[in-house]
Order: C-alpha cells, then structure tokens, then sequence
C-alpha cells in the first residue's frame, strides 16, 4: 500500500454564523470569525489516497486525473467565492477549517467508486490548512 | 461526524543533554555538541492532533481559543525562553525532544479534556522532528 498526496490552493472569504442563535451568542462563540462582512484565507486542500501501485505503469493512480478531480470538484467552485454565500453546502453548514474538509471529502468520494479511471485507489483523508499553523482532517468518519 | 483538528505552537528554549549516570567522556560520546556544559537552544515547534465529533451548532471539534488558552497559559507560555532541564513537566528527565514529545502528550491528554489527544509531533529544527502518537489512535497520521 502506497499512500499519495496531492495539494492546491484556493482564497476564499467566510464568516462564522449560526442563524439560531442572537448575535451576541454567535460573537461570544465565534469571536473576530463572527463579522458578517466575513475574511479570507489562503487555503490549502491536501488530498491523499491510498492503493497498490500498478506494476504497468508504477502509479498509485495517474496524478493528472487526481488533480483534475480536485480542480473540478474543489477549486473551481471554490477559489475566490465568499464560502457561506456561493457553496450551497454552506448555506446551512458553518463553514469551518473541519466542516470543509468533510465538505470536500463528500464532493469528491463519488469520483474514486468502484469501476472509475482511480486504478482503484482509495480516498484516504482531506486535510485543509487555513492556515500554516491550523489545519483539518477528515477520513470518511460517519 | 469525526473529524481532526491540527494546532501548531512556537516556543523557543535551551537545554542540555547531559545523563549523570554516564561518565563526562560517555557523555560527550553519545551526545556531542548538545552536551556542551553551557547548553544550547532551538525554536521549537510543537503540532498537535485532536479528534472529536464536529458539533453541529459550532462546526468545530473544540473551541480554538480555548485550547489556544489552554496550551499558551499553561505550555507554552511557562516553556517560552527557559531552560528545559529545569522544566517541572519533564520532571528530572533528560530533555530530548523525544522526552518533550512524551511529556506533552501526557500533560494535555491529562489537562486538555475537551477533545481526544491522537498526536504530538515536536519539531526540534526544521530538520528533525519527533511524535508521540496515541496508543489507541485511529489513523496513521
């Protein structure tokens, strides 16, 4: 079993908000992530799947394909979007550094199902760094 | 749904190896340069792994501020320019960065109950890096 990971980068703006709670509630919990005018990272997505290297070509699976699954599914709607407002997921869900790495682990898992071009490589874990020093990962966990 | 938060802290510190069970040349043999008897220092970099529920009103696994609290007030804050062999938190041992990857682990495991503990990686240089994983945890990280 080879483990291989790719990263990109996408900016994109949020803020934290829980429509049911009052303002000063959603300030107390959320602190400066609370400002509805929202901020911005420079996120970086890490996307790691695990497989038996094929002894044809001596992939994990094809790199290209993995990187146009994040591309497609990942930057595309996500690079400069303002997350709670342009990412239908976030409409109801806090968009957090852990919300969004299970976010794009459900956008992109359909893509390594059986009888795709993955070479049968599995989806192993979604890592999104907000920053350098805080980062999520997600692994499939119900 | 489980999910892990990753954290990362700065502190910078001096220290000395040095076992007194060992003669000075044993010493100077299995320790070199970081045996010198006047110490030395790193910027160290401690990483760690905590998993819990996402929570669904909040969207996190833990309060970020609060383990930010939590880990500068009584870690890093008490760790920051000091000497390492008189750290009470390893308690007389030979402060490698394996003994701080260990102790660490050990003190937020006990202190820190608002998510579970997985991982403690210390970055001694940008070169070597230590962990201390969580007997029980889930993922290889």
């Amino acid at each position: 079993m080879v483990f291989m990971s790719r990263r990109a980068e996408f900016s994109a703006s949020h803020y934290y908000h829980n429509p049911q709670w009052t303002h000063e509630e959603n300030a107390r919990v959320f602190g400066k992530c609370a400002n509805l005018n929202g901020h911005g990272h420079n996120y970086v997505v890490e996307v790691t799947v695990a497989g038996n290297v094929d002894p044809r070509t001596g992939f994990v699976m094809d790199l290209k394909t993995l990187k146009d699954i994040i591309a497609v599914e990942i930057i595309e709607p996500f690079d400069h979007r303002h997350l709670n407002k342009e990412v239908p997921e976030f409409k109801q869900l806090v968009p957090t550094t852990e919300n969004i790495a299970a976010v794009v682990w459900q956008r992109i898992a359909p893509r390594f199902a059986s009888g795709t071009n993955c070479n049968g490589a599995k989806l192993y874990r979604v890592r999104i760094y907000e920053t350098p020093d805080l980062f999520a990962d997600y692994y499939g966990e119900a | 749904m489980k999910a892990y938060l990753n954290r990362r802290y700065r502190f910078s510190a001096s220290h000395r190896l040095d076992n007194p069970a060992m003669s000075e040349s044993e010493n100077r043999a299995c320790y070199g340069k970081c045996n010198n008897p006047h110490g030395h220092g790193h910027n160290y970099i401690v990483e760690l792994t905590l998993a819990g529920e996402i929570d669904k009103d909040t969207g996190m696994v833990c309060d970020l501020a609060e383990l930010d609290r939590f880990m500068r007030e009584q870690l890093i804050g008490p760790m920051h320019e000091s000497n390492l062999n008189q750290q009470r938190l390893l308690d007389g041992e030979i402060p490698t960065t394996e003994a701080l990857s260990k102790n660490i682990y050990e003190y937020v495991k006990k202190n820190f109950r608002k998510a579970d503990l997985q991982r403690v990686r210390v970055e001694e240089t940008a070169q070597n890096a230590f962990e201390f994983h969580a007997p029980n945890a889930s993922h290889r990280f």
